[in-house]
């Protein structure tokens, strides 16, 4: 495995008024590999990942990209490095069909007129990379699709763009079972592409089952971030219940600790 | 039946169309609850119809048929402008008053100011996007509801209307430029040009994409239908140039009437541009987006305040472009210039046609047919004798049944999955 991570944050503050929501927050994203962000509802994984996508701004902390210190202060510059975020909302817009979803905000022209077949081409492309065969045609409406198929537009939507990380947000999270294992498997597939992927995941056997590092929020902590090999699932459930599982995890803490924690993200 | 399965755009295998293929998925999209303006289009029909075998001699008559287009432009234009609005899911209530206030604009400019129609006109267009500039402020960025904003406009812009012209009074307008744009005829000649032109163009256009999307190995719609296409539009056209063409004077010899009004070419005009904007432009595609799921548009980085205020502005554009042309169909100007019935008949046109209420559906081509309905009810009706209630209630109940359609088609598609 790469022996340099792509992404990494090294203690990230971040109050909203007098909560503070994350506390020296520390993560690595290796290229090719998959990150899973676990943690309790109220964790901080929400604003973590919103904190890289430059949504939020850090108070303070560190951020280096590809090696290079970087400072994150907008979706753009985010953007701008690569990194794309795919919401647990999807963001897509129904009444558009998947090229022009796919294209939203960053379309193709030539000249002021849309460079429709450009765009169509492109999308075919990339959900060729991703191996997807399953629309009918790239012209469909986003609304006639299932909800696995409208996970895998916002996926593509992400990758289309010589993104270097993906964060999926509860990719899996309205989905049934065939279209879990679809979307999986699309997952993986980014991280087998050379991306640096990171999961946000509650449900412990989809994270098994594709992530190479798993790492563990505790209200606002980084409890650990280990090797998906290195655990069992039950020391995950441990970390993200309590912290702390053997060796593994944060020191036991004071009560006092515990008082000026609002979890302040909404799941 | 064959089906021939084609490999295109890297690799996304697909089911290349037939012209069979082609009208069985149509068919599937209407049942879906993606009905577009087939409602409107029969219901034209089906209007027609009704009103000509039962009015054959004057409804069918050459010149009621040109009187339809001077009577249904200020409406079609208004309605055009909403489809914008309604692409959002908002609403714009002072569109007919906002027309009536700019149409009073030119006529004063033109009458009392004594100035050039080159003058009046675009004073009117400048005069309607403040107006949409103003309230598009104020729903984008004050976060107003725009049925509060428009609510209170519609009231205001009755009140500046009758205190431009005084307090009531009637002023008239004898520009001849002005006067022609809502009253006179293309001659015989420029009228075939005109339709020739039109039918052309659609045939370059259709063709050109078919070829090119051909070449790209892209799917397209079957050759069979893309001539079908031009084809009927050449028929329609043509037949229509054809009426319009025979003299329709009561009295040739004191005044000859006839060719196509020329109010038709500039319906065709904002008709093609608008479309073009909407369909072909990054600006349309942002419009589309912003209607369909706001969030997600601005995610996208689309500047959803921004389109928000341009849909008003455009909206009220192109209620200025309607109020010069009542104007200029009535030769004045007068307090309800724009008032009575106009909006209703705007937005109604708007929905007719098949522009959801519910904002991400529509088409500028929609406020034309749906404006056609109105003008031919509204028309049809006067000359079978039904009295104004009458009419109202009749456009009232065709107006809901276009609502009613539009949400049951929603719920239709939401069934479907088809959302």
């Amino acid at each position: 495995m790469a022996a340099t991570p792509l992404l990494e944050l090294r203690g990230i503050d971040k109050s909203f008024g007098p909560v503070q929501v994350l506390h020296d927050v520390g993560l690595n994203v290796y290229p090719g590999e998959v990150t899973a962000l676990v943690g309790d509802n109220g964790a901080g994984k929400s604003t973590l990942v919103k904190c890289i996508s430059g949504i939020y701004t850090i108070d303070s902390g560190t951020v280096t990209f590809d090696g290079k210190e970087v400072a994150i202060h907008s979706p753009r510059d985010a953007s701008a490095l690569g990194i794309e975020v795919v919401y647990q909302d999807l963001a897509l817009c129904d009444n558009l069909d998947i090229v022009q979803n796919m294209f939203l905000g960053r379309e193709k022209k030539s000249g002021i007129v849309l460079d429709e077949d450009t765009m169509e081409e492109m999308a075919g492309e990339t959900l060729r990379s991703l191996s997807v065969r399953t629309v009918k045609s790239l012209r469909q409406l986003v609304s006639s699709l299932s909800g696995g198929q409208r996970q895998t537009v916002a996926i593509a939507k992400a990758v289309l763009w010589n993104s270097r990380i993906v964060i999926l947000d509860e990719p899996t999270a309205a989905l049934g079972v065939a279209q879990t294992a679809q979307v999986l498997e699309l997952v993986r597939r980014l991280a087998d592409n050379g991306l640096g992927v990171v999961l946000i995941s509650h449900n412990m056997n989809d994270v098994f089952a594709v992530s190479d590092r798993i790492a563990a929020l505790y209200l606002g902590r980084m409890a650990a971030q280990v090797k998906a090999s290195d655990v069992t699932h039950s020391q995950v459930v441990e970390l993200i219940t309590g912290g702390r599982s053997g060796n593994l995890g944060l020191p036991p803490e004071k009560p006092s600790d515990f008082v000026d924690i609002t979890p302040g993200d909404a799941q | 039946m064959t089906t021939t399965t084609t490999t295109t755009a890297g690799g996304i295998q697909a089911v290349k169309p037939t012209v069979s293929s082609h009208l069985r998925d149509y068919w599937a999209r209407v049942r879906g609850g993606d009905l577009g303006s087939l409602p409107a289009v029969l219901g034209l029909l089906v209007l027609f119809l009704i009103f000509s075998t039962a009015r054959t001699d004057t409804f069918l008559s050459a010149l009621n048929f040109a009187n339809l287009f001077n009577q249904g432009a200020q409406v079609t234009f208004i309605a055009m402008g909403l489809v914008f609005v309604l692409l959002l899911g908002e609403i714009d209530l002072s569109a007919g008053y906002a027309s009536g206030v700019c149409g009073a604009v030119m006529a004063i400019l033109l009458t009392n100011k004594g100035m050039e129609w080159y003058v009046a006109i675009p004073a009117a267009m400048i005069t309607g996007i403040i107006i949409g500039f103003s309230i598009g402020l104020l729903v984008a960025k004050l976060g107003i509801p725009s049925f509060v904003v428009t609510l209170a406009a519609f009231l205001g812009f009755q009140g500046v209307l009758l205190t431009m012209l005084g307090g009531g009074k009637n002023v008239s307008i004898t520009d001849e430029f002005v006067r022609a744009l809502n009253n006179d005829n293309l001659s015989v000649l420029w009228s075939w040009i005109f339709t020739i032109a039109a039918v052309v163009g659609y045939a370059v256009v259709q063709l050109n994409r078919y070829r090119r999307r051909t070449s790209r190995k892209l799917i397209t719609d079957p050759l069979g239908i893309v001539l079908l296409r031009i084809g009927g539009l050449a028929v329609l056209l043509i037949a229509a140039t054809l009426v319009l063409t025979q003299e329709r004077a009561i009295n040739p010899a004191i005044n000859s009437l006839k060719g196509v009004p020329i109010v038709v070419p500039i319906i065709a005009v904002a008709l093609v541009v608008w479309t073009f904007v909407l369909g072909r432009t990054t600006y349309g595609r942002h419009v589309y987006a912003v209607g369909g799921n706001s969030e997600a548009a601005r995610r996208a980085g689309i500047p959803v305040d921004r389109i928000r205020i341009s849909v008003f502005v455009i909206g009220s554009f192109m209620a200025s472009i309607g109020g010069i042309l009542i104007v200029s169909r009535a030769s004045s100007v007068d307090p309800n210039t724009g008032g009575s019935n106009i909006l209703l008949y705007s937005v109604g046109a708007a929905v007719i046609g098949g522009t959801s209420l519910f904002g991400g559906k529509g088409k500028v081509v929609n406020a034309v047919i749906g404006g056609a309905v109105i003008a031919v009810i509204d028309n049809g009706m006067g000359l079978m004798g039904f009295s104004s209630g009458q009419k109202y209630i009749f456009t009232g109940l065709v107006l809901l049944a276009a609502a009613s359609v539009d949400a049951l088609a929603r719920r239709r598609a939401a069934s479907t999955g088809n959302r």
